[in-house]
């Protein structure tokens, strides 16, 4: 069979669409976004008329999947981990509502944070919602995955979580893609038209179905074969590795087999006797897991009086931080290669604003304004490519927690007497959830001046289009409230420099709510466009 | 045959394409493949890397381990030198000369370019003004590539064919271009 070059996340994006998915929503994050923008770009996906555009957040996103799904068709939603926490009052009340149409939800964990605040591990979040969990350990198990995982929300009613790794995400080798491929699905209600009415007496009845159910998902994962039970002779250790753990266990053992007994797990919930199986059969364990310690936790239990289980908690393993082959070797008692160490004379060279990035003209401002008349320390950010003023020789933003979080957090300090507080927000992360907070701002009449950083793309994660930009942005403004007269737009160029401060004074002036929206293009998707638009010209 | 290569640079120097290329022979020549790669944050400007691995046997892991890398192949100098404890004891290092200055405490080239030579299997090309000889700036990455070409285990032909699939859309002064770059890098290696 042809195999094609793909990464994991194109593997996952094209399974979906040989699934019969009518719908993915999503909202950009590292390393998630590749998934939607691989159906967004996919041919057979327009023909298809497969549904693709971004959502302005996860939440929205995760609740468009679960109204495609109760009208019966099959749907994918897709996010980074920490969007998942935005959606996650809608990803686990789905568990109480359950499935109509085939629901997969793709969450992109990022540990050792490559391009994220934490590192947390979506499967905690699955096991609390308490759905199936499904975590594949490369690309052509990813593909094959995807087609298993609407089967099984289909035949059991549930959504079914997909998690994955940066390092599959972003990792690309041969991917076989079914042949037979699968037609959408009709459109079709649920059977009970009150499913998803989570009224407490209907989702007292539907929590009832979701924990009898605990049964059926762990029976699944006995029986799928992602779950397997690999012989070895040697029992003084028995090895449990889940997701891309194995391949480090593996790479450790080149062409040769592994002495010790392997539990290897791709399925959740993991069935009891599985467990039990390797617990007696050896002396000890050692559990490898990219991320949190889950199974090492179960396994191990409060009181810590079994048999003892090597892994992340008890030093064997660092505690935080990705995996890597050497990692596993060192854990299983191999030596260290030999390796040369980094060179004194190599500094680090961290990412930084490019040379002409709009944010730049508006940190120098609004440096220069606090510098003139205020003291530091009362910019509240938030996260973007303006997260990296953060860095020298701007020295610009005091925080940066969660999207959204610079209004509310400025009008907390401003409540609190830090007058004025300055809050900065992209476009993008500003409509994905920067409005609410707005309100908040306005109906306090707050002591806040707002930034919103109209770049006319979402740039951090490659320039998706963002959900408003423009002068929608001022609509939106004006429609929560702000006063006319402090809503001001400037160009944060070099020549209006001089302007610009004078209107920031102002601002800070007002004692209320004002919003200043400094507006120019990205200068790299400005210069994707003009060369878009010079090959156009010559074809 | 299996070979485990970092390719490093800085975000937009063409170290996809790069990848690309050998990624495109190796598939071409039967090979399994894994070549991993940094997208999001680090992309702006900073450190980017990929590993690519290649092998007739089944790979396992998409990370090559620390001190197993048969080579470095980078596009900026400093940034060869930063992955050094990825490559094996007996590993080549074959970098651009060129320094990427975009940091304010960038280090002295000197001092850099002798680090390199302390490695015993070591190439240095100066390949920003070939490329500028060429008058194909944008093929510093292709020069490299070509200066490389001997490690890699492939006939040359693969290596032509895997480049022409990459520019294909480009036309063929792009092809031809590189295919000129690519045999300079490798004449220049030998120098
Ligand atoms: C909840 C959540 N979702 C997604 C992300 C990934 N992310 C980080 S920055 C960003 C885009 C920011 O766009 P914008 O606010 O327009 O700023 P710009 O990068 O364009 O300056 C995204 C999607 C995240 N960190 N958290
Ligand atoms: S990508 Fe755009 S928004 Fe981000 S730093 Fe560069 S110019 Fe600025």
């Amino acid at each position: 069979m042809e195999k094609h070059l793909l990464m994991g996340d194109e593997a996952i994006a094209q399974a979906a669409i040989d699934a019969g998915i009518s719908g993915v929503y999503a909202y950009p994050g590292t390393p998630s976004t590749e998934i939607t923008e691989y159906i967004q770009k996919s041919e057979e996906a327009k023909e298809k008329n497969i549904r693709s555009s971004w959502a302005t957040n996860e939440k929205t996103a995760m609740e468009g999947a679960l109204g495609m799904s109760y009208a019966g068709k099959r749907s994918m939603v897709c996010m980074k981990h920490v969007g998942l926490n935005v959606a996650a009052d809608a990803f686990v009340n789905s568990a109480i509502t359950g499935a109509n149409g085939g629901l997969v939800v793709v969450v992109a964990d990022d540990p050792s944070m490559h391009s994220s605040q934490n590192e947390q591990d979506s499967r905690f979040f699955g096991k609390f919602a308490m759905i199936p969990v499904l975590e594949p350990h490369h690309q052509q198990e990813a593909y094959d995955m995807v087609h298993y995982a609407f089967d099984l929300s289909e035949v059991l009613k549930t959504p079914v979580l997909l998690r994955i790794t940066t390092r599959l995400a972003h990792s690309r080798a041969g991917v076989a893609p079914r042949l037979i491929t699968r037609e959408q699905n009709e459109l079709r209600l649920p059977e009970r038209l009150t499913q998803f009415v989570l009224l407490p007496s209907i989702a007292r009845e539907n929590y009832k179905t979701l924990i009898h159910n605990q049964e059926h998902f762990k029976k699944a994962a006995l029986e799928s074969g992602y779950n397997s039970y690999l012989k070895g002779n040697d029992k003084s250790l028995g090895i449990i590795a889940t997701g891309i753990a194995y391949n480090y266990l593996q790479e450790n053992y080149p062409n040769q087999e592994i002495p010790y007994p392997v539990l290897k797990i791709g399925q959740y919930p993991v069935p009891n006797e599985m467990l039990q199986e390797i617990y007696d059969e050896c002396d000890e364990l050692i559990v490898f897991e990219e991320g949190y310690p889950l199974i090492e936790e179960a396994l191990r239990g409060s009181l810590n009086i079994g048999k003892k289980i090597k892994g992340r908690m008890d030093g064997t393993l660092a505690f935080d931080g990705e995996l890597n082959p050497v990692k596993v070797g060192k854990a299983l008692g191999f030596p260290e290669p030999e390796k040369r160490p980094v060179p004194d004379i190599v500094v680090p060279r961290p990412p930084a604003l490019c040379a002409g990035c709009p944010h730049i003209d508006s940190y120098k401002a609004i440096n220069e304004v606090i510098a003139k008349h205020y003291s530091k320390g009362r910019v509240f950010a938030d996260i973007g490519c303006y997260t990296l003023g953060a860095l020298p020789p701007y020295s610009a933003i005091n925080t940066c927690v969660d999207m959204g979080a610079s209004i509310t957090m400025a009008k907390g300090a401003a409540d609190a007497g830090l007058v004025p507080a300055i809050a900065v927000i992209g476009d993008s992360t500003f409509t994905h959830s920067g409005i609410t907070g707005l309100i908040d701002a306005v109906n306090d009449g707050s002591n806040v001046t707002v930034f919103i950083l109209d770049n006319d793309t979402t740039a951090m994660t490659g320039g998706q289009n963002s959900a408003a930009v423009g002068n929608r942005l001022e609509d939106i403004v004006r429609g929560v409230g702000v006063a006319e007269e402090h809503i001001r737009v400037i160009r944060p160029l070099k020549k209006f420099h001089e302007e610009n401060i004078q209107v920031i004074e102002e601002e800070l002036n007002y004692p209320g709510v004002s919003v200043i929206i400094p507006r120019r293009e990205c200068i790299v998707v400005l210069d994707q466009r003009m060369r878009q638009k010079f090959k156009d010209k010559t074809q | 045959m299996k070979k485990d290569i970092i390719i490093s640079g800085v975000g937009g120097q063409g170290i996809v394409s790069m990848a690309a290329i050998i990624g495109t022979a190796a598939l071409e020549s039967g090979l399994n493949l894994k070549q991993s790669e940094v997208h999001g944050m680090s992309q702006r400007g900073g450190d980017v890397l990929s590993n690519l691995r290649y092998s007739d046997k089944p790979i396992a892991s998409d990370l090559i381990p620390e001190g197993k890398a048969d080579m470095i192949i980078s596009i900026e100098p400093l940034e060869a030198l930063r992955h050094l404890p990825r490559l094996s004891m007996e590993g080549w290092i074959i970098t651009n000369t060129n320094p990427y200055n975009n940091i304010e405490n960038y280090p002295d080239i000197e001092g850099i370019i002798s680090e390199v030579r302390k490695i015993p299997n070591h190439i240095l090309v100066d390949a920003d003004t070939i490329a500028k000889d060429l008058n194909a700036r944008r093929s510093t990455n292709v020069i490299i590539l070509g200066a490389a070409s001997e490690h890699l285990g492939f006939e040359l032909a693969v290596l032509e064919n895997a480049i022409i699939k990459l520019f294909e859309k480009k036309g063929s002064k792009v092809i031809d271009q590189n295919i000129t770059a690519f045999y300079k890098g490798r004449e220049l290696a030998h120098s």
